[in-house]
């Protein structure tokens, strides 16, 4: 028999990588025992998780808060409320951000209720009359004047970088909104009292001018980019139910109309102890928790938000989107998929290793290397979140001269063969070994520490499962990988996006001269195929 | 579960955060005087400790005979071990119509592989170990690196040395470069963000600067085998070369084996540093016109300096009181008080060997475009205007100093300043003057190298945005005619067609 060389490599790999699987299994072992000598957890008397993880490397530490509330929990009407709601957490507390928060208070009360009445006259469907929505947005404006004079523009993150802390920032998605820096561990305390008090305490000064900035968030990732147009029309596209399909942003309209009122609700109802995931890493003992516990355990307890009712509903036609744009071509696709908890959680997970994981890829070798038609290609699991059941997605980016329909054929045929054939067993060891590698990667920085150990301990209830969880990927089989594609790679179960170029409108005005007329927003069409199926 | 996204490009699209990546280092503001006049507000009564001592390990440096510098870094946290060699000589040392050569080497260097393995083979084995061997190009070097578990550390080293000495250039894969090389070309437009910061760029410096000068398609697929081989043989030389080592080895025996792999090679010329000439931008408003968005793109920029000028520190506390954060000028002005951006920043940009830009950025909805680039415009000039209050001066120091240590708080980090600062041939001490620099910065200082250093009248203000938008037009900047820049991607005809004429936005 004639071996090829690939294959005699292949061959060789295998055998390796037996021997090597268990040795891998133990360093994974090995830094589980470390972790449990360093980690303490602590559920306080209001509900609060905190976490601890000594790291003593440099007298430094990271944090990770995580709220269990995304923009998926906007309310109707109000996408865009929590991702709002987080840019507020900047603005400071009552006591920070203020020279006089009791007048600033009444000061506050009336900016929102001179907001309301603009607000009322502004939705009249009837009758509405331009000269008194003037005068109530002039009234508005006086009113956010006053108020503003008791403003100490950006005094809390001003506190905090002043001491040191840096990466400051947080982000929202549709699952949940996390909190972070990193400081100098001699500012432990300071951060405990910042970041307790502005759970517990904040003030939404300053609201509508920030709702403006957020709205320029939203022009620069969605409006202005092809690829954030094309995920928008995607996912309004692929969900009916399930807020998933809401831009986590917010709609135009939505977001430019959110109130401060309706951020406080927000914070009332999610921003509760029981709600809330904090970890902390690096110079830290577990002798600090009674520190911490008095900061973070006086933030008042509050019900558990209840769980969410809605579920997507089975897809029972392909559907589509065909966006025209001045921009070069794009394809993605989706299958809707469970969230995290499903048993074949893992199964997933291999098969976007299978399909996308570097240059020994299935999408790579033959979309990118074979074929020569895409500049990029992957599948991957877990979009646009995984709290709530999500899609398995593929994107590629066409080379030069190539379609989105032969990104869609090429993939196509790729999972075809997956349900068909047996994945190799190299393939299903190099899965197993890289997650293994990658788990321990990840070990190597305090704020990347602090994120996975609070992610896992919310998600699982156990930050032990971040170990744990090669248990779970070593038990993938190729039968699993196999039935998992045959059960939701169906057309039935898609919906694909294509953007397609076309030549800009240039408009009769040029440089300069205003234009009467809105941006016009990208030409898009939704089209179920009844037929597809 | 998969907690990282695998695609980044997506991932822009669906999380949102309170600030942009374009706010680097964070900063300081100005406590208003009214604060001045309350008891001390709560947290001015926790106590900060001193902070424990800390001496972070600094690598060992071993200088071979033929002056081949390697930088060991010892490091048993995790079963790993990283390895990355820098080679002088990058995109900016190549001739013009070579444009784009380093790119198409970097990504051909490694999946083309050696004569024992190819690329693919390669592949294989490396994945099979959850193990990388990377190469790359940048505007000044080129890198090949590794990175493994303790146990296969032989094996993958082994890989990395065969690369290293023994590439076999392979004209598939040279294709394949090309390919992806036009790909990014025909696609460098889409996205007005990156059009701003690419032609801000080239207006600093020049189109045809080998800083800012842009692969064409001609260009790029006018490179040959032959240019990759006498690219590596030209650049592949001791004295050329630093090789920075992590991880969990033993220095001792690490020492050894790289001594062995690296030993023979010729110690080569010292690499000459590019002569080339930055005369700053020519003053005035360029635009570029961009119909499918309803955001600009403001940049104004010039030229900055270089990391080794002595004024260097006056000007990093300069920068964090002008942009460094969410308390900076710019940030409170723009953003906390005009709401007029989400993203906004800027710098005095200092680079290690050549100057670097000084930009004010910042994106705005269409119709602002006029009264944002005005206020970014007035916080410029106010640099010269608006004296430094002993308050800024404060809080820009506390914040360069009390941050100070996250610029050495790991061992990998203190390996990554020394590559550099070897790279460039800077003093291995730049780090401690730079904080003992800062700390001796009086406000006469910052006012004396604000005076000295930003002249409004020699900055390019660029626009991409939606022309028919804007509500203003750009003349109302008083700054003279707006300069429409071209940025028609040169494109074979036939192949344009194909495209549907894509391209000429």
């Amino acid at each position: 028999m004639k071996i090829s060389p690939a294959a005699r490599v292949a061959a060789l790999v295998c055998c390796v990588m037996v021997a090597l699987s268990c040795a891998g299994q133990n360093l994974v072992q090995k830094e589980l025992a470390k972790f449990e000598k360093r980690v303490t957890v602590k559920v306080l008397p209001n509900g609060l998780t905190l976490i601890i993880c000594e790291r003593p490397e440099a007298p430094v530490f990271s944090y990770a808060t995580i709220v269990d509330a995304g923009d998926a929990n906007d309310p109707g009407g109000e996408s865009g409320l929590a991702h709002m709601f987080e840019h507020l957490a900047f603005k400071g507390t009552k006591d920070i951000g203020t020279t006089n928060y009791a007048a600033e208070k009444v000061a506050l009360a009336k900016v929102e209720a001179a907001y309301d009445a603009y607000d009322t006259e502004y939705r009249k469907r009837v009758g509405r009359s331009p000269e008194k929505l003037k005068e109530l947005h002039a009234k508005f404006e006086t009113a956010e004047k006053a108020a503003n004079q008791y403003v100490i523009p950006n005094e809390f993150t001003e506190i905090a970088e002043a001491n040191g802390a840096t990466g400051l920032n947080a982000e929202t998605s549709l699952d949940d909104t996390e909190y972070f820096w990193s400081m100098p561990s001699n500012r432990l305390q300071l951060w405990a009292y910042l970041e307790s008090d502005r759970i517990a305490n904040p003030v939404p000064r300053q609201f509508y001018r920030e709702r403006n900035v957020v709205m320029e968030e939203r022009r620069m990732r969605i409006d202005s980019s092809p690829i954030g147009r094309m995920v928008e029309q995607f996912l309004a596209t692929a969900y009916v139910a399930h807020p998933y399909g809401r831009p986590g942003v917010g709609w135009e309209s939505e977001l430019s109309q959110i109130t401060a009122t309706e951020a406080k609700v927000f914070h009332k109802k999610y921003y509760v102890p029981a709600n809330i995931t904090v970890a902390v890493v690096g110079d830290v003992k577990p002798a600090d928790l009674a520190m911490l516990e008095k900061y973070f355990g006086a933030i008042p307890a509050g019900p558990k938000p209840e769980p969410m009712t809605t579920v997507e509903p089975p897809q029972t036609a392909e559907k589509s989107v065909i966006i025209k744009d001045p921009t070069q071509p794009l394809y993605l696709e989706g299958y809707h998929k469970p969230d995290y908890r499903s048993p074949d959680d893992a199964v997933y997970d291999a098969i976007q290793d299978i399909f996308s994981n570097g240059r020994t890829s299935r999408l790579y070798r033959s979309l990118v290397e074979k074929q020569g038609i895409a500049a990029m290609a992957e599948g991957f699991s877990g979009f646009p979140g995984i709290k709530f059941p999500n899609m398995f997605a593929f994107f590629a980016v066409p080379n030069a001269g190539h379609t989105p329909q032969e990104m869609r054929d090429a993939i196509h045929k790729e999972i075809e063969k997956l349900k068909t054939t047996d994945v190799t067993d190299a393939e299903l060891e190099m899965f197993k070994t890289r997650a293994r590698a990658d788990l321990l990667r990840g070990l190597a920085d305090n704020q990347g520490i602090a994120e996975q150990l609070a992610t896992y301990q919310l998600r699982y209830g156990d930050w032990r499962e971040l170990f744990n969880q090669l248990n779970r990927i070593d038990a993938v089989t190729k039968a699993d990988i196999r039935r998992v594609a045959n059960q939701i790679f169906v057309p039935s179960n898609r919906t694909y996006a294509m953007v397609e170029y076309q030549a800009p409108e240039r408009p009769a005005a040029r440089s300069g001269e205003p234009s009467p007329h809105p941006a016009p927003p990208p030409k898009s069409a939704v089209q179920p195929h009844g037929g597809a199926r | 579960m998969n907690w990282k996204r695998s695609t980044a490009l997506l991932a822009l699209a669906f999380t949102f955060c309170v600030g942009p990546a374009i706010a680097q280092e964070a900063t300081v503001v100005i406590p208003p005087d009214a604060k001045k006049l309350q008891p001390p507000a709560k947290w001015e009564k926790i106590p900060v400790p001193p902070l424990h001592a800390f001496h972070p390990q600094q690598p060992t440096r071993i200088e071979l005979k033929n002056g081949l510098v390697i930088l060991l870094q010892p490091d048993h946290e995790l079963p790993f071990i990283n390895g990355t060699i820098n080679i002088r000589g990058g995109a900016r040392d190549v001739p013009e119509a070579k444009t784009g050569l380093i790119g198409i080497y970097g990504d051909a260097w490694r999946t083309s592989g050696t004569a024992k393995h190819n690329g693919d083979q390669l592949d294989d084995i490396l994945e099979a170990m959850a193990a990388k061997v990377e190469t790359g190009g940048d505007i000044d070097s080129t890198s090949l690196s590794w990175s493994c578990l303790t146990k296969d550390e032989n094996q993958v080293f082994g890989i990395a040395v065969d690369l290293l000495e023994h590439p076999v250039f392979n004209e598939q894969k040279l294709r394949l470069a090309q390919q992806q090389a036009v790909a990014g070309i025909v696609r460098r437009n889409d996205d007005a963000s990156s059009v701003a910061q690419r032609v801000a760029a080239q207006l600093v410096y020049g189109k045809d600067s080998p800083y800012t000068r842009l692969p064409q398609i001609s260009t790029v697929m006018g490179i040959t085998l032959d240019d990759l081989n006498a690219w590596h043989t030209k650049t592949l030389t001791a004295s050329n070369m630093i090789v920075s080592v992590s991880g969990d080895f033993d220095p001792a025996t690490m020492e050894k084996s790289l001594r062995a792999a690296f030993e023979d090679l010729p110690r080569g010329a010292a690499w000459p540093k590019p002569d080339t000439e930055f005369a700053g931008p020519t003053p005035g408003v360029y635009a570029v016109d961009k119909s499918d968005v309803n955001q600009s793109n403001i940049w104004i920029v010039g030229l900055g300096t270089e990391r080794n000028n002595p004024d260097y520190y006056a000007l990093s506390v300069m920068n964090e009181i002008f942009s460094g954060g969410f308390g900076s000028r710019l940030f409170q002005d723009v953003r906390t008080k005009l709401g007029l951006a989400y993203s906004v920043g800027g710098a005095y940009g200092a680079s290690f060997d050549h100057p670097g830009v000084f930009y004010t950025a910042a994106s705005t909805k269409s119709v602002s475009t006029v009264d944002a680039t005005k206020a970014m415009l007035a916080e410029i000039h106010e640099l010269k205007t608006k004296p430094f209050t002993p308050a800024e001066l404060a809080s820009a120091k506390d914040q360069v100093l009390n941050s100070f240590i996250f610029h050495y708080d790991s061992k990998d980090k203190v390996l990554a300043q020394a590559t550099q600062l070897e790279f460039y041939g800077y003093p291995a001490d730049f780090l401690a003057k730079y904080r003992a620099g800062i700390e001796a910065v009086t406000l006469a200082d910052v006012e004396r190298v604000a005076k000295k250093y930003i002249d409004p009248s020699k900055l390019a203000v660029l626009i991409v945005g939606n022309e028919a938008h804007y509500g203003t037009p750009l003349t109302a900047l008083d700054l003279g005619p707006v300069h429409p820049v071209d940025i028609t991607i040169p494109m074979p005809a036939a192949m344009r067609q194909r495209m549907g004429g894509a391209g000429s936005e």
